[in-house]
């Protein structure tokens, strides 16, 4: 198996575990921590693909992708964060048990 | 080394992505001359639509390297047929829906806590407009990731803008949904690069192989962009959160912001995944867009409140698009079934949009929208109320509304394609869409004696309900321009035959 490889997969390891976690976490903060857990597989994985150029330099466009990727990321935590402190604030609850059905 | 060509100056279509920006930095200094400046930027942008669709429909397809960076490591930029006309309906809806905002934002005397902060709207929704038209020029994939995120975060931070419990839950579970759907969305994307080396469209139409890292790519990307788009079953998130938004918001939620996503699965579908896409894929979106119609119509029917059943009338709409890849994969019934689904895509943008600012304004006038408590409405608020039923007529898809015409090429595609199944759901949906919309006509025009209690409503927030219902029904009457100018210019096939830039 060689480290590519092995990047990737672990990669799509972490993706896997942060998209069970983002579906079965009940609190809203190890949602966001599972977003933020399979978004570090998705990057894992990019970095990895840039080694699928032959020669010494790895391929320089998935890293621009990931360094993209980590600015979306953080912004998207930021405004998760944000949320539940409002939400926090008027309930003083933090689960997504709350239901507003018709 | 690839360096900028500095002979090569932006064209100015650019100005439709770079103009909200502008407009939204203004608005961060001069607060208080948001709406102003937001209303400024719309009939910018709306101009600069416009000329933009003037030269497509003139000159074909157009793109171009932003600041004359060549892909990969620059940003492209294309705009065809679907682009412009996308970028057109954006535009009408936008403007329109930026008036009723002006109107419903507007600073009142009496300070009233319902109302949110009025400076806090535009900038926002000048984002989500940027995000919308990079969104339908972008000629990459990975460029469409980031287009995506940044009209999911903004809608998401509009859909919060009240500050209510309700409104911040639904706006967290819409954020929470959204991201995983564009991370999955991601991990498609680097799956593609890593099998295939490039990310544009029209390199990737002409490169890619049905191998199992297409197929998965497909897969994923399909799955998180449904996600976005509110399938069935993935459509949990939507009623909630576009019933809780400020009125303008659930408008450009309904209207817009869904609708970016089907954009994105139309392209992959049809031009970068054309070998990949097997009828075989191409019936399960089908098949959960004929449950979503049926489903997201009961929910419709038995909704107690006005903006749920508009909400999910929303998903049962939505049901429809999905209809087009089953249809499209049959041989004879792919152009047929294009058309439909890109009428249906302009025809619901409107009505939906017409319909949600109706509701907002029943919403302020008797401050319920308990649907059972709403008899004579029509006395208190007619404009509204005849804005609702005339977008009704093309939610049912009457003639003679934009509405009619989709449904009536979905029913021609599915009988061209020989799946009558289809064609039934069509029909079905139009039926419970009937049952729906006159559940609330029943009561919105009874004739009551009693007088309600009802605010004034400003007469901007009424009509502009109206014109928006009269763009769908007239929706009715263009089609064949309308038509024609989405089918300028490439399937991307194409622009990667001729070879465009080595």
């Amino acid at each position: 198996m060689t480290p590519p490889l092995l990047y990737a997969l672990a990669g799509v390891a972490l993706f896997s575990i942060g998209v069970g976690g983002l579906i079965t976490a009940a609190h809203l903060l190890r949602q966001v921590l599972s977003f933020n857990v399979a978004g570090s597989g998705v990057f894992l994985f990019l970095v990895a693909m840039a080694y699928r150029t032959p020669g010494p330099f790895p391929d320089p466009v998935p890293h621009a992708m990931v360094l993209t990727g980590i600015v979306v990321a953080v912004s998207a935590t930021a405004l998760a964060l944000l949320l539940i402190c409002i939400r926090h604030e008027s309930t003083a609850r933090s689960a997504t048990g709350e239901d507003d059905r018709p | 080394m690839i360096a900028p060509d500095p002979t090569i100056g932006d064209p100015w279509w650019v100005w439709v992505i770079a103009g909200p920006l502008a407009a939204a930095c203004a608005m961060a200094v001069f607060r208080k001359l948001s709406a102003a400046f937001g209303l400024l930027a719309g009939l910018i942008i709306a101009g600069l639509a416009a000329r933009l669709i003037l030269l497509v429909a003139e000159a074909g397809a157009v793109k171009t390297e932003i600041g004359g960076w060549a892909a990969p490591l620059g940003i492209e930029l294309m705009a065809d047929g679907l682009s412009a006309g996308m970028l057109g309906i954006t535009a009408l809806v936008g403007m329109i829906i930026s008036i009723y905002a002006a109107a419903y934002f507007r600073p009142h005397d009496g300070a009233d806590p319902s109302n949110p902060p009025p400076t806090l709207f535009w900038p926002l929704w000048m984002f989500l407009w940027a995000a919308l038209n990079a969104l339908f020029l972008s000629a990459d994939i990975f460029n469409m990731y980031v287009t995506l995120e940044l009209m999911g975060l903004s809608a998401v931070a509009l859909t919060a803008l009240s500050r209510e419990p309700a409104a911040v839950s639904a706006a967290l579970r819409y954020l929470l949904v959204s991201l995983l759907g564009s991370l999955s969305y991601l991990m498609g994307v680097a799956l593609l690069y890593g099998a295939f080396g490039t990310l544009g469209l029209a390199s990737l139409a002409a490169e890619l192989t049905p191998a199992p890292a297409a197929l998965a790519a497909l897969a994923l990307m399909s799955a998180g962009l449904m996600m976005k788009a509110a399938l069935f079953p993935l459509h949990f998130w939507l009623p909630p959160a576009h019933a809780a938004a400020p009125a303008p918001v659930s408008a450009l939620l309904s209207a817009l912001v869904v609708k970016a996503s089907f954009y994105l699965l139309l392209r992959l579908w049809f031009d970068a995944f054309g070998p990949a896409a097997t009828a075989a894929a191409a019936l399960i979106p089908g098949v959960l867009g004929a449950v979503a119609v049926l489903w997201g119509s009961v929910q419709a029917l038995s909704a107690q409140r006005l903006k749920m059943l508009v909400a999910y009338s929303t998903v049962a709409q939505l049901g429809y698009l999905f209809l087009v890849f089953p249809l499209a994969a049959a041989e004879g019934a792919r152009g047929t079934a294009w058309c439909a689904a890109i009428y249906f895509v302009i025809a619901h943008a409107c009505a939906k949009a017409a319909v949600f600012l109706a509701a907002g304004n029943v919403l302020i006038g008797f401050g319920h929208d308990r649907i059972e408590e709403l008899r004579g409405a029509v006395q208190d608020l007619p404009v509204s109320m005849f804005g609702f039923a005339v977008a009704g007529v093309s939610l049912i898809g009457l003639p003679p509304s934009g509405g009619f015409i989709a449904k009536w090429l979905f029913v021609t595609a599915a009988i061209d394609a020989g799946q009558w199944p289809l064609a039934a759901v069509v029909v079905a949906g139009g039926l419970l869409s009937t049952a729906y919309i006159f559940r609330f006509f029943s009561r919105a025009f009874a004739h009551v004696t009693e007088k309600h209690s009802c605010c004034r409503v400003h007469p901007a927030m009424e009509w502009s309900a109206l014109a928006l219902a009269l763009c769908a029904l007239a929706l009715g009457l263009t089609a064949p321009p309308v038509i024609g100018l989405f089918q300028v210019g490439p399937p991307l096939l194409e622009t990667a035959a001729m070879g465009g830039r080595p």
